[in-house]
């Protein structure tokens, strides 16, 4: 499966009204590579990833994700062939409690889970991400980063095969951090493929083998990290902009 | 704290408690006909029918916030079917078959509605009840007969009774199956956030209509056991509107959000209509605006959320108290 392509992106266009949020995008992710996505605010990111998972439908173009289409298909039929995502702004269970909102993950999704399997991934799934011993807390009670590693175990509980992370790392200080990006690593070892939106720079340096730069939903470079931080257009149009 | 296995199988002491208590009132109300078979009886059926359409509302509308008017549809249809069909069929049949039929009917209002948002679904509940209460009229003028049909059927207010009393504990029985299964568990997150509940792999539509579905065939199944009661049934009486909010009011005031609400709000709200429409004929109006704003300004989780807070509070109390 090394070679085949996670994700296939083929004329991507996305239009709000009269706006073009990306336009005639063309690039592959390949099957468990850590891949970059970054650019200015508003450049396209977030609807980038939302077209993948469904949650929004492409104005034209396709996505195709290990040989079938997934464009056109709902979040649920997205979901249930292994793409699991987190949320810019996270969006948590507030009537359940942390165990619940994880367990939410893993009951419908690509990999199905049941009773005691399902309270062993939980538990599991909370070690993983630092949340043992919290699971009986009402999800209202956590803090912000503590809600963040809830929704990163709810997106792993069904084992999926693609993972977007939408700005995950955001708002973590320097320790919270250097775990984040361990734990993202640590996905990427367990044979997933994982899309991160990120505007942190040493983030993207550690984690990512290529990433992509959007500029008003048109990609401007593509290839590594170091090749694509430095190139020209991508320091004028992100980089000069004061989020190096 | 103990965890709350949302779906799993093994009972939980306190469910069984439950279980237990729920069966013991359901075999005492059982014994009511023994005791009277005039007005408290027939308050015991209105009650009981009351319980039966605002819990089975609920099991959809609570979890989802879908707010259906459409209860008076199922429920005019139900006895039509009994009134249609008497001659043709026995009666159990006929209440299977409004069973079926109103089933029928909540999908394809589910389907036509499934990519509306909350707003619409109100006014499209409300104005397909009106819709069906009018092609009802219509049909039975231009078929020339009357405007109404007779249910010439020997049931007693007794039978009555124990027959809406045997559907009240089948739609306890399912919603409590519902809540400790995968679809209960779908809902509680569907009633969350429901975007995420379908990036998380479920199919939120059809969660959805399988529910419509169960509460809008139990509505015309109530409405084919109650046709007998009124001998001649029009559309005015069977589509009546004033129903569907009754139900809605009593589901809320009692609360949606539990499977026991929607009877707390049954028992006092029916007392009081059947007394103000006994003394104060001409009030309804002002009842029904009274109990939106109590609603609404006092008790927005119904009785049963306020038990809840103060339940909370008294336990915060006990175990912090020196
Ligand atoms: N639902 C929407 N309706 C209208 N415009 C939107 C919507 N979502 C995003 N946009 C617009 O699309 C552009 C790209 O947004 P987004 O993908 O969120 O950017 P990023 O994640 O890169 O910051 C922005 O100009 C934003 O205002
Ligand atoms: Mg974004």
């Amino acid at each position: 499966m090394s070679n085949s392509v996670a994700l296939s992106f083929q004329n991507v266009t996305k239009n709000f009204g009269g706006l073009t949020a990306v336009d005639k995008v063309n690039f592959d992710i390949r099957d468990n590579e850590v891949f970059g996505l970054i650019g200015p605010n508003g450049s396209g990111k977030t609807t980038v990833l939302d077209l993948v998972s469904g949650l929004l439908r492409l104005s034209s173009g396709k996505i195709i994700s290990y040989d079938k289409k997934i464009s056109g298909k709902t979040s649920a039929q997205i979901a249930r062939r292994g793409v699991s995502r987190t949320f810019q702004l996270v969006r948590m269970l507030p009537t359940l409690n942390v165990k619940e909102n994880i367990a939410s993950g893993g009951v419908f999704g690509f990999r199905r889970y049941r009773r005691k399997e399902l309270d062993r991934k939980v538990n599991y799934m909370m070690s993983q991400v630092g949340l043992t011993g919290k699971g009986m807390l009402p999800i209202t009670m956590l803090t912000y980063i503590d809600q963040k590693r809830v929704e990163l175990a709810r997106a792993l509980m069904s084992d999926p095969k693609i993972i977007l992370l939408d700005e995950w790392l955001a708002g973590l200080n320097p320790t919270e951090m250097k775990i984040g990006i361990n734990l993202i690593s640590g996905i990427r070892y367990e044979g997933r493929t994982v899309v991160v939106v990120e505007h942190h720079m040493e983030a993207i340096r550690s984690l990512c083998d290529r990433c992509i730069v959007m500029n008003s939903g048109q990609t401007i470079a593509e290839g590594k990290p170091n090749e694509v931080l430095n190139d020209e257009r991508v320091i004028s149009a992100y980089l000069g902009v004061g989020n190096a | 704290m103990k965890h709350r296995e949302n779906y799993s199988l093994n009972i939980k002491r306190r469910e069984l408690y439950g279980l237990i208590a729920s069966i013991f009132a359901f075999g005492l109300a059982a014994t009511l006909p023994i005791f009277n078979t005039g007005y408290v009886l027939s308050l015991g059926v209105t009650i009981v029918m009351y319980t039966v359409l605002s819990t089975s509302w609920a099991l959809f509308s609570g979890p989802t916030h879908y707010i259906s008017l459409a209860t008076a549809a199922f429920f005019g249809i139900g006895m039509y079917i009994v009134g249609g069909g008497l001659e043709i069929y026995s009666f159990p049949i006929l209440i299977a078959i409004a069973g079926c039929v109103g089933a029928i009917l909540a999908a394809l209002i589910g389907l036509a509605t499934l990519r509306l948002s909350g707003v619409y679904f109100v006014i499209f509940t409300l104005g397909l009840s009106e819709l069906i209460r009018q092609l009802v009229t219509w049909a039975q003028t231009t078929m020339g007969t009357s405007s109404g049909l007779y249910v010439l059927i020997d049931v007693t207010e007794s039978q009555i009774y124990w027959e809406l009393l045997t559907i009240a504990a089948f739609v306890f029985l399912i919603g409590w199956c519902i809540n400790r299964s995968k679809i209960g568990f779908a809902l509680k997150i569907i009633g969350n956030d429901e975007k995420v509940a379908r990036h998380v792999g479920i199919n939120t539509a059809a969660v959805k209509i399988v529910l419509f579905m169960i509460s809008g065939s139990i509505a015309s199944i109530t409405g084919a056991i109650l046709a007998p009661r009124w001998t001649y049934i029009e559309p005015t009486i069977a589509f009546s509107p004033m129903l569907s909010f009754l139900v809605v009011i009593m589901a809320l005031i009692g609360g949606a959000h539990r499977l026991w609400g929607p009877i707390l709000g049954v028992i006092p709200f029916a007392l009081c209509w059947d007394f103000i429409t006994a003394k104060f004929p001409n009030q309804t109006a002002l009842m029904l605006g009274l109990a939106f704003l109590l609603i609404v300004y006092a008790i927005p989780h119904g009785f049963a959320g306020l038990g809840e807070k103060y339940w909370g509070k008294f336990k915060h109390w006990r175990d912090f108290r020196v």
